[in-house]
Protein backbone atom coordinates (compact mmCIF):
# COMPACT_ATOMS: atom_id res chain seq x y z
CA UNK A 1 0.00 0.00 0.00
CA UNK A 2 1.16 3.59 -0.31
CA UNK A 3 0.44 6.88 1.66
CA UNK A 4 0.85 10.39 0.49
CA UNK A 5 1.78 13.52 2.00
CA UNK A 6 1.12 16.78 0.70
CA UNK A 7 3.02 19.84 1.20
CA UNK A 8 1.89 23.36 1.32
CA UNK A 9 3.43 26.13 1.66
CA UNK A 10 4.33 26.59 5.13
CA UNK A 11 3.69 22.52 5.88
CA UNK A 12 5.93 21.47 8.73
CA UNK A 13 4.94 18.34 9.67
CA UNK A 14 5.11 16.48 6.45
CA UNK A 15 8.42 14.90 7.35
CA UNK A 16 7.02 13.90 10.42
CA UNK A 17 4.51 12.14 8.62
CA UNK A 18 6.36 10.85 6.12
CA UNK A 19 9.01 9.37 8.17
CA UNK A 20 5.90 7.54 10.78
CA UNK A 21 4.62 5.92 7.57
CA UNK A 22 8.18 5.20 5.76
CA UNK A 23 10.04 4.05 9.12
CA UNK A 24 8.32 3.35 11.74
CA UNK A 25 4.85 1.55 9.65
CA UNK A 26 7.24 0.22 6.98
CA UNK A 27 5.31 0.81 4.53
CA UNK A 28 5.69 2.63 1.04
CA UNK A 29 5.23 7.28 0.99
CA UNK A 30 5.66 9.82 -1.27
CA UNK A 31 5.43 13.83 -0.88
CA UNK A 32 2.70 15.34 -3.06
CA UNK A 33 3.81 18.88 -4.27
CA UNK A 34 0.70 21.16 -4.11
CA UNK A 35 1.27 22.15 -7.16
CA UNK A 36 0.99 18.65 -8.44
CA UNK A 37 -2.56 17.11 -10.06
CA UNK A 38 -1.72 13.26 -9.67
CA UNK A 39 -2.26 11.35 -6.23
CA UNK A 40 0.68 8.97 -7.92
CA UNK A 41 -1.78 6.25 -7.00
CA UNK A 42 -1.89 6.51 -2.88
CA UNK A 43 -4.10 4.61 -0.87
CA UNK A 44 -4.23 7.22 1.63
CA UNK A 45 -3.79 11.04 1.46
CA UNK A 46 -2.33 12.75 4.49
CA UNK A 47 -2.71 16.56 4.45
CA UNK A 48 -0.16 17.36 7.56
CA UNK A 49 0.13 19.90 9.90
CA UNK A 50 1.88 23.46 9.93
CA UNK A 51 0.68 26.78 8.84
CA UNK A 52 0.03 26.29 5.07
CA UNK A 53 0.04 29.84 2.76
CA UNK A 54 1.44 31.79 6.49
CA UNK A 55 -2.51 30.75 7.78
CA UNK A 56 -3.14 33.94 6.10
CA UNK A 57 -6.59 35.10 6.14
CA UNK A 58 -7.95 31.90 8.04
CA UNK A 59 -5.94 28.81 8.66
CA UNK A 60 -6.63 26.25 5.59
CA UNK A 61 -8.78 29.21 3.88
CA UNK A 62 -5.84 29.33 0.62
CA UNK A 63 -5.04 25.94 0.93
CA UNK A 64 -7.94 24.91 -0.66
CA UNK A 65 -7.17 26.45 -4.21
CA UNK A 66 -4.40 24.32 -4.33
CA UNK A 67 -3.96 22.47 -7.33
CA UNK A 68 -3.61 19.49 -5.41
CA UNK A 69 -6.48 19.72 -3.65
CA UNK A 70 -9.25 19.18 -6.50
CA UNK A 71 -7.24 15.83 -6.81
CA UNK A 72 -7.64 15.29 -3.55
CA UNK A 73 -11.59 16.65 -3.19
CA UNK A 74 -12.47 14.00 -6.28
CA UNK A 75 -10.64 10.93 -4.27
CA UNK A 76 -11.95 11.67 -1.11
CA UNK A 77 -15.43 11.96 -2.83
CA UNK A 78 -15.29 8.74 -4.76
CA UNK A 79 -14.62 7.38 -1.03
CA UNK A 80 -10.87 7.64 -1.03
CA UNK A 81 -8.87 7.81 2.59
CA UNK A 82 -7.91 11.55 3.16
CA UNK A 83 -6.54 12.41 6.81
CA UNK A 84 -5.67 15.78 7.99
CA UNK A 85 -3.93 16.39 11.01
CA UNK A 86 -4.08 20.02 12.55
CA UNK A 87 -4.10 22.15 9.62
CA UNK A 88 -4.77 19.61 7.19
CA UNK A 89 -8.41 19.27 9.31
CA UNK A 90 -8.15 23.17 8.85
CA UNK A 91 -8.27 22.64 4.86
CA UNK A 92 -10.91 19.84 4.98
CA UNK A 93 -13.39 22.13 7.22
CA UNK A 94 -12.10 25.28 4.78
CA UNK A 95 -12.69 22.68 1.76
CA UNK A 96 -15.99 21.54 2.95
CA UNK A 97 -15.00 17.44 3.23
CA UNK A 98 -15.30 17.94 6.74
CA UNK A 99 -18.84 19.92 8.58
CA UNK A 100 -17.71 22.69 11.10
CA UNK A 101 -14.59 25.19 11.24
CA UNK A 102 -11.66 25.36 13.49
CA UNK A 103 -11.65 28.82 15.34
CA UNK A 104 -8.97 30.68 17.61
CA UNK A 105 -8.63 28.47 21.26
CA UNK A 106 -10.91 30.56 23.48
CA UNK A 107 -7.45 31.52 25.47
CA UNK A 108 -6.34 32.82 22.53
CA UNK A 109 -2.49 31.28 23.41
CA UNK A 110 -1.42 28.70 21.39
CA UNK A 111 -0.89 25.72 22.72
CA UNK A 112 1.36 22.27 22.55
CA UNK A 113 1.43 20.07 25.03
CA UNK A 114 1.06 16.04 25.37
CA UNK A 115 -3.45 15.02 25.58
CA UNK A 116 -5.37 12.28 26.21
CA UNK A 117 -8.04 11.52 23.55
CA UNK A 118 -10.88 8.82 23.93
CA UNK A 119 -11.68 6.61 21.03
CA UNK A 120 -15.61 6.96 20.67
CA UNK A 121 -15.88 5.38 17.35
CA UNK A 122 -13.67 2.56 16.78
CA UNK A 123 -15.59 1.42 13.60
CA UNK A 124 -13.91 3.59 11.38
CA UNK A 125 -10.45 3.12 8.82
CA UNK A 126 -8.57 5.27 11.12
CA UNK A 127 -9.54 3.38 14.74
CA UNK A 128 -9.92 -0.07 13.70
CA UNK A 129 -7.06 -0.80 15.97
CA UNK A 130 -8.34 0.57 18.80
CA UNK A 131 -11.21 -0.33 20.66
CA UNK A 132 -14.03 1.99 21.31
CA UNK A 133 -13.42 3.77 25.21
CA UNK A 134 -9.38 3.44 24.79
CA UNK A 135 -7.45 6.48 25.94
CA UNK A 136 -4.26 7.41 23.41
CA UNK A 137 -2.03 10.42 25.17
CA UNK A 138 -1.12 11.81 21.28
CA UNK A 139 0.13 15.96 21.31
CA UNK A 140 -1.85 19.24 20.31
CA UNK A 141 0.37 22.35 18.23
CA UNK A 142 -2.20 24.79 17.45
CA UNK A 143 -3.46 28.22 17.80
CA UNK A 144 -6.82 27.57 16.35
CA UNK A 145 -8.16 24.13 17.18
CA UNK A 146 -11.30 24.95 18.65
CA UNK A 147 -13.67 22.90 16.60
CA UNK A 148 -17.29 24.87 16.36
CA UNK A 149 -20.34 23.88 14.21
CA UNK A 150 -23.70 25.21 15.36
CA UNK A 151 -25.84 23.22 17.92
CA UNK A 152 -28.28 21.14 15.47
CA UNK A 153 -25.15 20.21 13.39
CA UNK A 154 -23.14 19.27 16.55
CA UNK A 155 -26.20 16.76 17.32
CA UNK A 156 -26.47 15.34 13.82
CA UNK A 157 -22.13 14.64 14.32
CA UNK A 158 -22.65 13.09 17.43
CA UNK A 159 -25.75 10.75 16.47
CA UNK A 160 -24.35 9.60 13.45
CA UNK A 161 -20.86 8.64 15.74
CA UNK A 162 -18.72 11.04 13.42
CA UNK A 163 -16.89 12.19 16.47
CA UNK A 164 -14.06 9.86 16.66
CA UNK A 165 -11.69 11.77 19.05
CA UNK A 166 -12.81 13.25 22.60
CA UNK A 167 -10.47 15.10 24.48
CA UNK A 168 -10.42 13.65 28.09
CA UNK A 169 -8.53 13.29 31.07
CA UNK A 170 -5.91 10.72 31.87
CA UNK A 171 -8.87 8.35 33.24
CA UNK A 172 -10.93 8.75 30.34
CA UNK A 173 -13.59 11.37 31.60
CA UNK A 174 -14.61 14.18 29.74
CA UNK A 175 -13.95 17.26 31.72
CA UNK A 176 -13.47 21.26 31.10
CA UNK A 177 -9.98 21.10 32.30
CA UNK A 178 -9.18 18.37 29.59
CA UNK A 179 -10.51 20.31 27.09
CA UNK A 180 -7.45 22.30 25.48
CA UNK A 181 -8.94 24.66 23.09
CA UNK A 182 -12.97 24.96 24.03
CA UNK A 183 -14.12 22.65 21.32
CA UNK A 184 -17.63 21.94 21.63
CA UNK A 185 -17.94 18.68 23.21
CA UNK A 186 -14.36 18.28 23.58
CA UNK A 187 -14.11 17.22 20.08
CA UNK A 188 -10.85 16.44 18.92
CA UNK A 189 -11.36 14.48 15.55
CA UNK A 190 -14.48 13.77 13.35
CA UNK A 191 -15.06 11.89 9.88
CA UNK A 192 -17.45 12.55 7.36
CA UNK A 193 -20.69 11.13 6.87
CA UNK A 194 -19.28 7.88 4.69
CA UNK A 195 -15.91 7.98 7.23
CA UNK A 196 -13.68 7.54 4.76
CA UNK A 197 -12.29 11.61 5.63
CA UNK A 198 -10.60 12.04 8.85
CA UNK A 199 -9.67 15.18 10.54
CA UNK A 200 -8.30 15.95 13.80
CA UNK A 201 -6.40 18.55 15.75
CA UNK A 202 -3.79 16.33 17.69
CA UNK A 203 -0.42 14.89 16.11
CA UNK A 204 -0.77 11.25 15.84
CA UNK A 205 2.37 10.90 13.93
CA UNK A 206 4.35 12.61 16.35
CA UNK A 207 3.38 9.75 19.16
CA UNK A 208 5.34 6.34 17.19
CA UNK A 209 8.30 6.11 19.40
CA UNK A 210 9.06 5.57 23.17
CA UNK A 211 11.94 8.26 23.03
CA UNK A 212 8.57 10.91 21.86
CA UNK A 213 7.08 9.84 24.94
CA UNK A 214 3.87 8.17 23.02
CA UNK A 215 3.58 5.12 20.54
CA UNK A 216 -0.12 5.64 20.66
CA UNK A 217 -0.07 7.43 17.41
CA UNK A 218 0.70 4.80 15.65
CA UNK A 219 -2.34 2.79 16.23
CA UNK A 220 -4.10 5.58 13.33
CA UNK A 221 -1.59 4.10 11.13
CA UNK A 222 -2.15 0.68 11.93
CA UNK A 223 -5.53 0.97 11.44
CA UNK A 224 -5.29 2.85 8.22
CA UNK A 225 -2.72 0.09 7.07
CA UNK A 226 -5.27 -3.19 8.23
CA UNK A 227 -8.49 -0.93 6.18
CA UNK A 228 -6.61 -0.52 3.31
CA UNK A 229 -4.78 -4.33 2.69
CA UNK A 230 -8.55 -6.27 3.51
CA UNK A 231 -10.23 -3.50 1.43
CA UNK A 232 -10.22 -3.23 -2.43
CA UNK A 233 -8.40 -0.45 -3.20
CA UNK A 234 -10.38 2.73 -4.44
CA UNK A 235 -9.94 6.08 -6.81
CA UNK B 1 -8.19 53.04 -20.24
CA UNK B 2 -11.50 51.53 -17.79
CA UNK B 3 -12.11 53.06 -14.70
CA UNK B 4 -11.69 51.56 -10.99
CA UNK B 5 -14.08 51.29 -8.29
CA UNK B 6 -13.23 50.22 -4.65
CA UNK B 7 -15.50 47.72 -2.52
CA UNK B 8 -14.63 46.66 0.94
CA UNK B 9 -16.11 43.82 2.29
CA UNK B 10 -16.77 43.60 6.14
CA UNK B 11 -16.50 40.03 6.94
CA UNK B 12 -17.70 39.02 10.79
CA UNK B 13 -18.39 35.80 12.89
CA UNK B 14 -22.16 34.83 12.71
CA UNK B 15 -24.27 35.53 15.74
CA UNK B 16 -23.83 33.05 18.42
CA UNK B 17 -20.09 32.29 17.36
CA UNK B 18 -17.98 32.78 20.27
CA UNK B 19 -15.00 35.76 19.36
CA UNK B 20 -12.71 34.79 22.47
CA UNK B 21 -10.42 38.11 20.97
CA UNK B 22 -13.80 40.15 21.05
CA UNK B 23 -14.03 38.90 24.94
CA UNK B 24 -10.60 39.50 25.75
CA UNK B 25 -10.83 43.09 24.33
CA UNK B 26 -13.83 43.87 26.04
CA UNK B 27 -12.00 42.36 29.40
CA UNK B 28 -9.12 44.94 28.71
CA UNK B 29 -11.51 47.47 28.41
CA UNK B 30 -13.35 46.94 31.67
CA UNK B 31 -9.78 46.48 32.87
CA UNK B 32 -8.73 50.25 32.02
CA UNK B 33 -12.21 51.32 33.38
CA UNK B 34 -14.50 51.64 30.89
CA UNK B 35 -17.56 50.47 32.44
CA UNK B 36 -20.22 51.21 29.33
CA UNK B 37 -18.88 49.14 26.73
CA UNK B 38 -20.79 45.76 27.21
CA UNK B 39 -19.51 43.81 24.39
CA UNK B 40 -16.90 43.68 21.73
CA UNK B 41 -17.44 41.81 18.62
CA UNK B 42 -14.13 41.35 16.34
CA UNK B 43 -13.93 41.23 12.67
CA UNK B 44 -12.07 42.12 9.43
CA UNK B 45 -12.72 43.92 6.10
CA UNK B 46 -10.93 44.35 3.35
CA UNK B 47 -10.91 46.86 0.09
CA UNK B 48 -11.32 45.42 -3.34
CA UNK B 49 -9.80 47.75 -5.91
CA UNK B 50 -11.79 46.23 -9.08
CA UNK B 51 -12.10 47.53 -12.61
CA UNK B 52 -15.71 49.50 -13.18
CA UNK B 53 -16.76 47.58 -16.81
CA UNK B 54 -15.39 43.74 -15.02
CA UNK B 55 -17.85 41.19 -16.52
CA UNK B 56 -20.74 41.14 -14.35
CA UNK B 57 -18.51 42.64 -11.39
CA UNK B 58 -20.85 42.92 -8.87
CA UNK B 59 -21.50 39.13 -9.06
CA UNK B 60 -17.96 38.34 -8.90
CA UNK B 61 -16.83 40.37 -5.60
CA UNK B 62 -19.87 38.86 -4.52
CA UNK B 63 -18.49 35.62 -5.51
CA UNK B 64 -15.19 35.75 -3.99
CA UNK B 65 -16.65 36.77 -0.73
CA UNK B 66 -18.27 33.43 -0.62
CA UNK B 67 -15.46 31.56 -2.14
CA UNK B 68 -12.45 33.11 0.24
CA UNK B 69 -13.01 35.97 2.41
CA UNK B 70 -15.55 34.81 4.39
CA UNK B 71 -16.33 31.13 5.84
CA UNK B 72 -19.82 30.61 5.34
CA UNK B 73 -20.07 28.14 8.10
CA UNK B 74 -18.74 30.52 10.74
CA UNK B 75 -19.34 34.15 9.18
CA UNK B 76 -21.27 36.89 7.07
CA UNK B 77 -20.42 39.37 4.83
CA UNK B 78 -21.57 42.81 3.33
CA UNK B 79 -20.18 44.55 0.78
CA UNK B 80 -20.00 48.31 0.23
CA UNK B 81 -19.28 49.66 -3.23
CA UNK B 82 -18.19 52.98 -4.04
Amino acid sequence: MKFGVVTFPGSNCDYDAYAAVKHILREEVEFLWHKSHDLLGCDVVILPGGFSYGDYLRAGAIAKFSPIMDRVVAFAKSGGLVVGICNGFQVLTECGLLPGALIRNSHLRFSCKYVYLRVENDATSYTSACRKGDVLKIPIAHGEGSYYHFEGEIKKLEDAGQVVFRYVDAGGKVTRQANPNGSINNIAGIVNVEGNVLGMMPHPERAVEEILGSVDGLRVFESLRSSVTSTPAVG
Amino acid sequence: MSGEKKAVVYVRLKEGVLDPQGVTIHKALLQMGYKDFLSVRSGRFFELTVRADGDDIDRQIDEVCARLLANPVIESYSVEKS
